[in-house]
């Protein structure tokens, strides 16, 4: 439980901490909220030769609500979004990432950065057709959530490269309602299972659009394309909920744990995709 | 035997708010990572990868070369030591084979994390870099895990033993297999009680510095006096040149009632260098290598007439008891055994005990040792039995209590409990539940797909864990009495000190301590002060377990502060021209009966003890000092009743417990906070168990559940808030007629539950889920049930065992695929 030696440098800005990164060769890592990074190093299963740490670089830290877009610092705690019907979806999920001491110093960039396909943003960002934006010496590239996560703890940002934002449609603005089911043996524990689900409302009372995302039902987030398809242009009612959510699990290959197996892992994703759609269907 | 005591009970009774809390709470406590000794070096253990190998070399070069790195130690280097890890139970006439255990490993290791060697070195994180540089080869042999298999003798751990099974146990009275013959019905049930972890918040730590031919060791340790005698043994220093320092200790729950080989280490590698060593241990170290409790398979048989009464209950218990022995690991389960037939009259019993060793690391006490394990067999039998006689199962107690007018009631074993009313506690405790109500709920929320249930434990146990005769080495055969000591001590300004040789860890002895000795001294608890866990200060003491501190220490104190309390009315007597008899103790004073005003307060009485001999009467010895050690004349026995209502989702299988209603008796309160905290503790212990805790290792003998990710703690988002209530029965064993209650709430809890469940599930074809009762399990078994078995698949929790020929009668297999019956 103590980790190996590292070298620790504090960035003044985003562009000192991709030069300290560079600087730092291929085992330099960034500090953010530390709640995931700092575990592992602890186990000495990540041993960065350097740590640079953002807490300073406080233009990431905050929120800006656009006219169709959130845009939010990659150093937003999850404390700051928790629980924030503003913020939707992502409001929502924030609420329940493990615990009070978790949220007061996770990030939502620390958490997507990391890829943890168990952890509760990844699929949320999925599901709201999100992005990130990241800086390196090259410039700033936007990378869209799809082409964000490539395996189990692997993104497509590049060493070097620096999450500053996160951003997401205001799907709450624009009609729709969402719900996240996220399902565990204890509160604080990551999801064995997760789905959350987005759903908009025709004005004759069918589904318009539904957007249906799935925590740890592989090594990325998922999205249950399949359910989408059955729920789209259907009734919103608990029939057809019912029924769409039956595909929530189509075409997944979840990996069994101590926790769950692959078959109970699927039938979860069906049932809490009910929940979901049921909630979000309002 | 002795009476209920008349001392005046101002501050008995009262729920005084703790003693310890300003400093624990506000962080001034200071445990052993707090305490720095001047030149001190620190210790890391290089600890096995392998759960069974031989070493075939070990080379520490590169360790050696690091910086601050003062030397690397193995096994071969241990050789002076005089005796290996201690076990201490050696029962007359039973056959225990022992394996040979030393604090590093010699020639091979026989566990994941068996301690290889040490580094020892100037920085603590130092030490740990070196650690890892220490390349270990091994040649690996056949691992066993599993208990049956390792029973049958196909692997064998240690080749000097010959067999895997250490020893056969069993206590029995009645005719067991008659009473089976004739009864109208039999449930048979096979149980596995797992493994689970102590999980204290503070882990292990141990300073050792010897100097100048003295010893002095501070460790988190339930055992002071224990620790001290056993270093005198294994190092050969005589016991005076010892001293053992338990300071705040962060939590034990039976894991710190070891002698551990870190502690050795410490020691021994500070003889060598000279200078002090500290050793604090991880979290991981903490789940891998602090002794784990239960882990057992048992067979039980209950047979009983048509009208519910039973007449026969059996276990067959096959003990995992890890790769070597702790200090008391064989006899874990034979504690238990004492009070096999619960809280019920049966009149033909039996235990049959094996121990078996594997390849994982060795159990040993965890809160309640036993007599979980022991509690929840009777008790989710005597569900089973309601449920095929179509009885309630609370009737089916009720028929078969022992009547509160037949205490002291001597059990088929020979146990005498001392006292107890059974009805009582239930009737209160159902009572608060309302189970009309419940089951109108239960109907409802069954339509909305929330399956809600009651499970019912009533239960007693044995414990206060003395007396001398009847467990010591003639009697169980442990290597030592079990008694008390107290030496109450009063200055000459009238404030008081209290040395005890229990060693508490968070019960909050500081305070009940104080309650009892302010009482029969006529001051202000605050002015009490309770000094415990230094060898260097009080008399001999045997440490905190069992659910001994009260009544055994508890009651010492009390007898040594009567003494003085008899010695200081002789005093005032004196001095007010008065008759002994007629002083007495009141608020503040001791005083002549019926008139308040005429008295001493102890102040006064101590400066005549201490200052002014004229004032003392002629002949009597100076001073205010009582040393006493108190052993009492039976075990205690409390017990009590715990209902628990749970949710089950049917869709997802996981359970949500709702409520917890415990009605406990453990006589005359002397801290009603004091007992609530013991019993919320205790209930979450057993939550963690019934729900979520498992200690879990894979076929190759690596520990699955290595981190608090893995092993599930239940957190306060996962328990309810707790309905608690008490009776008073008092003991006939203790004046102060207490019993303990650090164990009881998780003595009572795991049946509670699962037979909660089971009744949430019972109309779904289920009768009968292993714990911990994941929702995994319980979807698995909602799946069988409902005839779409999905099935365990090997290496997961949840896994069934094969039976190993255990026969069976009356109500057939009870172990189809799943773990379901």
């Amino acid at each position: 439980m103590i980790p190996a030696a590292f070298d620790y440098a504090v960035a003044e800005s985003v562009d000192d901490a991709i030069r300290l990164l560079g600087e730092g060769g291929e085992d330099a890592r960034i500090l953010a909220g530390g709640h995931s990074l700092l575990p592992m190093m602890k186990l000495r299963f990540a041993n960065p030769s350097l740590l640079v740490d953002l807490a300073r670089v406080s233009e990431l830290r905050g929120v800006q609500v656009g006219d169709a877009t959130l845009t939010i610092g990659a150093l937003t705690r999850h404390a700051d979004l928790q629980g924030r019907e503003e913020y939707g979806l992502i409001g929502a999920a924030a609420s329940q990432i493990a615990d009070q001491q978790v949220r007061n110093r996770g990030t939502i960039g620390g958490s997507l950065a990391n890829g943890d396909a168990a952890a509760d943003l990844p699929a949320v960002l999925l599901a709201l057709g999100g992005s990130v934006v990241v800086r390196g010496s090259g410039g700033e590239r936007e990378i869209a959530a799809e082409d964000l996560f490539q395996g189990y703890l692997q993104t497509s940002i590049a060493h070097g490269e620096v999450l500053t934002h996160v951003k997401v449609p205001d799907l709450a603005a624009a009609g729709y309602g969402y719900g996240y089911e996220k399902f565990n043996r204890r509160s604080e524990d990551w999801a064995m299972v997760g789905v959350c689900a987005l759903v908009k409302r025709a004005a004759d009372g069918t589904c318009e659009d539904v957007r249906i995302g799935l925590t740890h039902m592989a090594q990325t987030p998922l999205r249950a394309s399949a359910a989408e398809d059955a729920l789209r242009g259907q009734p919103l009612d608990a029939e057809h909920i019912a029924a769409a959510a039956e595909h929530a699990a189509d075409g997944t290959e979840p990996t069994g744990d101590l926790n769950a197996t692959p078959e109970y892992k699927q039938h979860l994703a069906r049932v809490l995709c009910e929940r979901a759609l049921t909630t979000a269907a309002g | 035997m002795s009476t209920i005591s008349e001392a005046p009970a101002k501050h008995v009774g009262q729920s005084i708010r703790r003693k310890e809390d300003p400093r624990l709470i506000t962080g001034r406590a200071q445990y052993v990572d707090d305490i720095t000794v001047h030149g001190m070096l620190y210790m890391s253990i290089v600890r096995s990868t392998e759960a069974h190998a031989n070493i075939v070399s070990i080379d520490s070069a590169d360790a050696l070369a690091m910086p601050g790195i003062k030397a690397v130690y193995t096994g071969e280097d241990l050789s002076d030591l005089l005796a290996p890890l201690p076990m201490a139970w050696a029962p007359p006439g039973v056959e225990v084979k022992v394996p040979e255990r030393w604090p590093l490993a010699r020639g091979k290791v026989c566990h994941v994390g068996d301690a290889v060697a040490m580094v020892v070195g100037e920085d603590k994180y130092g030490v740990v870099d070196a650690a890892h540089a220490v390349r270990v080869e091994y040649e690996n042999l056949p691992v066993v895990v599993d208990v049956e298999e390792a029973l049958q003798d196909k692997t064998i751990v240690h080749e000097a033993l010959g067999t895997n099974k250490t020893h056969e146990w069993s206590m029995g009275g009645g005719d067991v297999d008659a009473a089976i013959a004739e009864a109208d019905i039999v449930i048979e049930r096979r149980i596995v009680n797992h493994r689970t972890a102590g999980a204290s918040i503070e882990p292990r730590g141990v300073i050792a510095e010897f100097r100048g031919g003295d010893l002095t060791v501070w460790s988190s340790t339930q055992v002071p006096h224990l620790l001290r005698l056993f270093y005198a043994v294994q190092m050969g220093i005589s016991e005076d040149h010892v001293r053992v320092i338990a300071p705040e200790v962060g939590g034990g729950f039976g894991s710190k009632l070891q002698v551990c080989a870190e502690e050795t280490l410490a020691a021994w590698a500070s003889r060598k260098l000279k200078r002090p060593i500290k050793w604090i241990e991880t979290r991981s170290e903490n789940l891998a290598v602090t002794h784990h409790g239960r882990d057992q398979v048992d067979y039980v048989r209950m047979a009983a007439k048509s009208d519910g009464t039973i007449t026969a209950f059996h276990a067959k218990i096959i003990q995992d008891c890890g790769a070597y022995f702790g200090l008391l690991t064989p006899m874990i389960p034979e504690l238990g055994a004492f009070v096999m037939t619960g809280c019920y009259k049966i009149a033909n019993v039996k235990t049959d005990i094996v121990g078996v060793i594997t390849n994982k690391y060795i159990t040993d006490a965890i809160r309640g040792a036993g007599r979980p394990e022991m509690t929840h067999m009777i008790e989710v039998t005597i569900d089973q039995l309601a449920a095929e006689l179509g009885m309630d199962p609370a009737e089916v107690r009720r028929k078969n209590f022992i009547p509160k007018d037949e205490f002291p009631y001597t059990t088929p074993y020979g146990i005498t409990y001392d006292s107890g009313d059974y009805e009582k506690t239930f009737d209160r405790a159902l009572e608060m539940l309302d189970l009309p109500a419940l089951r109108a709920e239960q109907a409802e929320l069954r339509e909305q797909g929330i399956l809600r249930g009651v499970g019912y434990s009533t239960y007693t146990e044995i414990c206060g864990l003395a007396p001398s005769r009847a467990v010591g080495p003639k009697g169980f055969g442990l290597g030592i009495g079990l008694y008390e000591s107290a030496l109450v001590r009063v200055h000459p300004t009238g404030s008081v000190t209290v040395f005890t040789g229990a060693s508490p860890h968070g019960q909050g002895h500081e305070t009940g301590f104080a309650q009892i000795i302010a009482d029969r001294l006529g001051v202000d608890p605050a002015n009490v002060e309770v000094i415990h866990g230094d060898t260097a200060t009080g008399p001999m003491g045997l440490g905190t377990y069992g659910s001994r501190s009260l009544a055994v220490g508890g009651v010492a104190a009390a007898h040594a502060a009567e003494k003085l309390a008899l010695k200081c009315r002789e005093i005032v007597a004196f001095n007010l021209e008065a008759s002994v008899d007629d002083i007495e103790v009141g608020s503040g004073k001791f005083h002549l009966t019926g008139d308040p005003d005429q008295g001493m307060t102890l102040a006064e009485v101590a400066g005549c003890a201490y200052i002014d001999a004229n004032a003392m009467p002629e002949g009597m010895e100076l001073g205010l000092e009582q040393t006493l050690i108190y052993d009492p004349s039976n075990f205690v026995f409390p017990f009590g009743a715990h209902l628990c209502v749970v949710d089950v989702d049917a869709k997802t299988g996981k359970v949500e417990v709702k409520r917890w209603i415990a009605v406990d008796d453990c006589g005359p309160a002397i801290n009603p906070m004091l007992i609530n905290g013991q019993v919320h503790g205790g209930v979450a212990h057993g939550i963690g168990q019934a729900l979520y805790e498992q200690i879990v290792y894979d076929d190759a003998g690596q520990l699955v559940t290595g981190t608090f990710m893995d092993y599930a703690l239940p957190t306060a988002s996962e328990v309810p808030s707790y309905e608690l209530d008490r009776t008073e029965t008092p003991s006939p064993s203790n004046s102060l007629g207490v019993k303990g209650i650090g164990e009881a709430g998780t003595i009572a809890a795991t049946p509670a539950i699962v037979n909660a469940v089971i009744d949430a599930l019972r109309h779904e074809g289920i009768s009968y889920i292993d714990m911990p009762l994941t929702p995994l399990r319980v979807w698995q078994a909602l799946q069988e049930a409902r005839g779409d078995g999905d099935g365990p698949r090997d290496g997961e929790q949840g896994v069934e065992l094969p039976d190993q020929g255990v026969s069976s009668a009356g109500s057939g297999p009870t172990k189809p695929e799943g773990g379901v019956a």
